[in-house]
């Protein structure tokens, strides 16, 4: 038998349908990169899905050829976690926002994350509410004036990474809209994975809340506020990448490279959780004196959990294997009958 | 000794006792021994909402009734004619509901000062001593120290020992009624199989209970209860949560789709679960979810997958399922939702019946939002009704919800169970692979049912997009166009009205085709319908009995059926649900009797109202 493999295009991942974010919306350029993965991965078009709940975000299946769910507030984690633990065959791939995930639908968020089923989720934290016009969100900091905050919002924001560590995921990144290379080399590995792989993406809303992300993002700051993680390699930073971290301890500290050397440096390990802990919580405000650059990269990965929808199926194999397949005849008589005459 | 032997024609007992004294078991017990002998019976298990409830008090009593007969039995008995009461507690709670003259088989230990206290009966008023059981035939007994004394030698703790009295009262009511212990014998050989000595004890006990009414001279009576004449076939006893367990698993096989249970725990439609989860060999996965949401929403995931998805609660976990639901219809998709009703509003009576949420089922949902409602009638009917609710869904790409109540869940009825080959067949096509040469594929076009074709993700050129939003009709795009709103509004209503088309018209279950009154039930209540219908008939009146099953859409010929009548009454254990849609529907005047006390009709209360209506 020959199998005729007809080599995918991005193209052939976009849907008829009109893309209807704001010009200039961060959206944009993960569809695009999505659109440039999938072709790479060797996997029919027909066993994608994409699965999202509501917010901008979630719009994204409509612009994709794939199979698609455009679900309901908070929710696609769930329906997605029902999907794969019943079809494992296909590719599932949830789209969520900050609000859709940590805010309404932090309950399925945290429960996905722990139990672990082979789903790729793109978080986009834009920390706000796009979709109803510009409300904060669970990730906007503290007093951010906003329709409905006009004197200040009061809620402390999460640290998505640290809620997703602290939920036991099993791979846990961040990249960022503006940059295509690491986005897709992201998207990559997160497919790779066997397990939820939490992606979370700087996502520029540039309606709401322009400019968010813009110390991480922009040129002129990029390389001294971020962190490139690259597992084994050593954590080095800065605008001429004079900086690195150093661990003393559980300490991490910013060093100099003119006054450490290479070797004294923390290496990155993806498999070490205390230590995906510790990076998580470079999370300080950009603008306070002696903060951490931000992180970007793969946090933690960890392939000795085995995902739910697989442990799911092999129950139900071994059930079958050590019973038989049902007889339902037997089951409906159960054990004790009698006759009437 | 000499006993006499009457032959009766049917007995109601009621087993009570605090939550611990097990005394569900011992009814479970009692219930198998009467159905393999061929009696009819119906039973009705009445428990409170705390697992441990404080001991000894009014709040912990647990009480199973089982009424069984050689004639037809719908009902568990309006009153009973023997009273177990294991302490001052369950004697109290239950005492208004005994015939006059009935027989009470107390534990005289659990009268003593401390359950008289916890049961809040002042110490001058011993039920045994002042005098208040005159006219009972009371039957006094410290099964407390005679189970002590039996198990002396166990080796067992005090504790253990304790636990075996309720052996004791079944071992003695087996005597009583001729009813043989083997049965129970092997029931609690398996059940402690891992505990020996704890199986040994039971069944000492048990057969002392039986030797006490053999050797003491306080009974003297024993009786005779022949089985009744029921149609010819192969039967067992069953459970309405057992049967909606079976009823889902056997459209399962019918369909040959896996069944997938997505559902959170909750009284009383857990036990749904619990079944299902043992049958994994079936290809059943079930999955206990973080939330009634993710019950659902996972289900509604599944059923995207091509599974035969399920979702299941009550009370207020139907409530958080709302928006899914309408998600579902949204999808059309087929999905079935399980709601085994309890009495409400929000936690209200968890483990008392009401038939509560026929409004939230046909309405209780943001926009309009139609789905197919179907009502089982009795515990065997839970499994008839449950496959139904599988066919539809799947053959009209539609939710379906499944109405029980906390009262045939846990009730028993003998069955006379169907085989396999004898299921009405259900029919799944799964729309097929495409070419990109072929017409490009439309999510949303429909057949005569109005149903959209189930495109599996994996099928190649069928990929397409679903969502809540309104969308096209044919295309499946999203649309806000006005018209489009409108007619996709009608084209769900118009699906679920042509349902009406592929099932069976209405019945009158009892009486003639017209007559001066219409007793028209749905759900649980029907066993205390069908009895009060019998008794007015043989008194001389013009009434019939209709029960309705499918309660949306209705049967054709409902109105029809109704115009028959001068007079319609739906009697309804809510606060009147059913009649609301039935005026709004036919303009019928129908009368509503409701009653909403947690508790399931009397047959003699629907009499009694019939005859006042009817002067
Ligand atoms: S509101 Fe913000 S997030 Fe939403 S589409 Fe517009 S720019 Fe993008």
């Amino acid at each position: 038998m020959t199998i005729e493999t007809v080599k995918l295009t991005s193209k052939d991942f976009s849907s008829d349908q009109e893309v209807r974010w704001c010009p200039g919306c961060g959206d944009y350029s993960i569809l695009k990169q999505v659109q440039t993965v999938l072709p790479d991965l060797g996997r029919p078009k027909e066993e994608f899905v994409f699965i999202s709940g509501i917010g901008c975000s979630s719009r994204f299946p409509y612009y994709m050829d794939t199979f698609g769910m455009h679900s309901i507030h908070g929710r696609a984690t769930a329906i997605a976690t029902g999907l794969k633990s019943t079809r494992p065959d296909l590719s599932v791939w949830v789209i969520t926002g900050d609000g859709d995930s940590m805010s309404i639908g932090g309950n399925h968020f945290i429960h996905m994350l722990r139990r672990n089923p082979d789903l790729n989720v793109l978080l986009f934290n834009n920390q706000i509410y796009g979709l109803t016009k510009g409300q904060y969100s669970p990730t906007s900091e503290q007093g951010k004036v906003t329709k409905s905050t006009p004197m200040g919002s009061l809620d402390y924001p999460f640290n998505p990474i640290a809620l997703c560590l602290g939920a036991d995921a099993t791979f846990v990144a961040r990249t960022m809209d503006r940059d295509p290379k690491h986005q897709q080399a992201v998207i990559k590995r997160g497919y790779e994975h066997k397990g939820t792989s939490l992606i979370e993406i700087y996502q520029n809303c540039n309606v709401f809340n322009d400019g968010a992300f813009e110390i991480f993002t922009e040129k002129g700051s990029k390389k001294q506020q971020t962190l490139i993680m690259e597992h084994g390699k050593p954590l080095i930073f800065g605008e001429n990448a004079q900086l690195g971290i150093k661990l003393d301890g559980f300490k991490p500290m910013v060093v100099n490279l003119a006054d450490v050397s290479v070797d004294d440096l923390w290496i990155h390990d993806e498999t070490d959780l205390v230590k995906a802990t510790i990076l998580s919580r470079f999370y300080d405000d950009p603008s306070v004196e002696g903060h951490f650059p931000r992180p970007f990269g793969v946090f933690y990965l960890n392939n000795n959990k085995m995902p739910f929808d697989e442990l799911f199926n092999n129950q139900i194999n071994n059930a079958i294997e050590s019973y038989g397949a049902g007889d339902l005849d037997k089951l409906i008589a159960g054990r004790e009958t009698w006759v009437v005459n | 000794m000499s006993t006499t032997d009457t032959t009766l024609e049917s007995v109601v007992i009621r087993f009570a006792g605090d939550s611990g004294d097990g005394m569900q078991l011992t009814g479970t017990q009692f219930t198998n021994a009467a159905a393999l002998f061929g009696n009819d019976l119906a039973t009705f298990p009445d428990f409170p909402a705390e697992i441990r409830a404080p001991i000894g008090t009014l709040a912990g009593v647990s009480g199973y009734q089982i009424h069984f007969g050689s004639t037809k039995i719908n009902t568990p008995g309006d009153e009973s004619d023997v009273l177990v009461a294991m302490n001052v507690a369950a004697l109290k709670a239950n005492i208004k509901n005994l015939k006059k003259g009935g027989v009470i088989i107390v534990n005289t230990d659990g009268f003593d000062a401390k359950n008289m206290r916890l049961a809040n009966v002042p110490e001058d008023k011993n039920p045994l001593k002042d005098g208040s059981l005159e006219g009972y035939d009371v039957k006094e007994i410290d099964v407390t120290k005679i189970t002590r004394a039996a198990l002396a030698d166990s080796g067992l703790g005090t504790k253990e020992i304790d636990r075996c009295k309720n052996m004791f009262v079944l071992g003695l009511l087996y005597w009583m009624y001729h009813r043989p212990i083997e049965n129970t014998v092997e029931f609690i050989s398996s059940k402690f199989k891992k505990n020996q000595a704890v199986a040994d004890a039971n069944i000492k006990v048990l057969q002392a209970g039986w030797s006490y009414g053999e050797t003491t001279e306080m009974f003297a009576q024993r009786y005779n209860v022949e089985p009744a004449k029921m149609e010819a076939g192969i039967y067992r006893s069953i459970m309405g949560n057992q049967a909606t367990a079976y009823g889902l698993i056997a459209a399962s096989v019918k369909s040959t789709l896996p069944l997938f249970y997505g559902t959170y725990p909750i009284t009383p439609a857990s036990d749904v679960l619990h079944e299902l989860s043992k049958y994994k060999n079936f290809n059943i996965k079930t999955f206990q979810a973080e939330d009634e949401i993710a019950g659902i929403c996972s289900a509604i995931g599944a059923a995207f997958g091509g599974h035969l998805a399920i979702t299941g609660s009550s009370g207020p976990g139907i409530a958080l399922k709302t928006e899914a639901i309408g998600l579902a219809t949204m999808l059309e998709l087929p999905l079935v939702i399980v709601n085994v009703q309890r009495a409400g509003p929000s936690t209200g009576l968890p483990t008392k019946t009401e038939q509560s949420d026929l409004l939230q089922a046909y309405y209780g949902r943001n926009g309009e939002c139609p789905v197919i409602v179907l009502a089982a009638q009795s515990p065997s009917d839970c499994f008839a009704l449950a496959y139904e609710a599988c066919r539809i869904a799947l053959e009209h790409m539609i939710p379906v919800f499944f109405l029980s109540d906390g009262y045939i869940a846990n009730g028993a009825e003998p069955w006379k169970f169907p085989k396999t080959a004898d299921l009405q067949p259900i029919s799944v096509e799964f729309a097929k692979e495409r070419k990109s040469s072929d017409d490009k594929f439309m999510p949303y076009l429909r057949d005569e049912k109005l149903s959209r074709p189930w495109a599996l993700p994996g099928t190649a050129g069928l990929e397409h997009r679903i969502g809540g939003l309104e969308k096209q009709n044919i295309t499946g795009n999203i649309s806000y166009d006005a018209d489009n709103h409108e007619l996709m509004v009608k084209l769900r209503q118009e699906k679920v009205d042509l349902v009406a088309n592929y099932i069976p018209e209405q019945t009158i279950d009892n009486g003639a085709e017209s007559g001066d009154l219409l007793i028209l039930g749905w759900g649980g209540t029907y066993g205390a319908l069908k009895t009060a219908t019998a008794q007015l008939i043989e008194e001389g009146y013009k009434v019939s009995h209709a029960h309705v099953r499918y309660m949306s859409p209705f049967p054709k010929n409902l109105g029809e059926l109704m115009s028959k009548f001068k007079t319609v009454v739906v009697p309804e254990l809510n606060n009147g649900q059913l009649v609301k849609i039935i005026r709004d529907k036919y303009f019928v005047d129908a009368i509503p009797y409701n009653k909403i006390q947690g508790q399931p009709f009397m047959s003699h209360e629907v009499v009694n109202k019939i005859k006042e209506i009817l002067v």
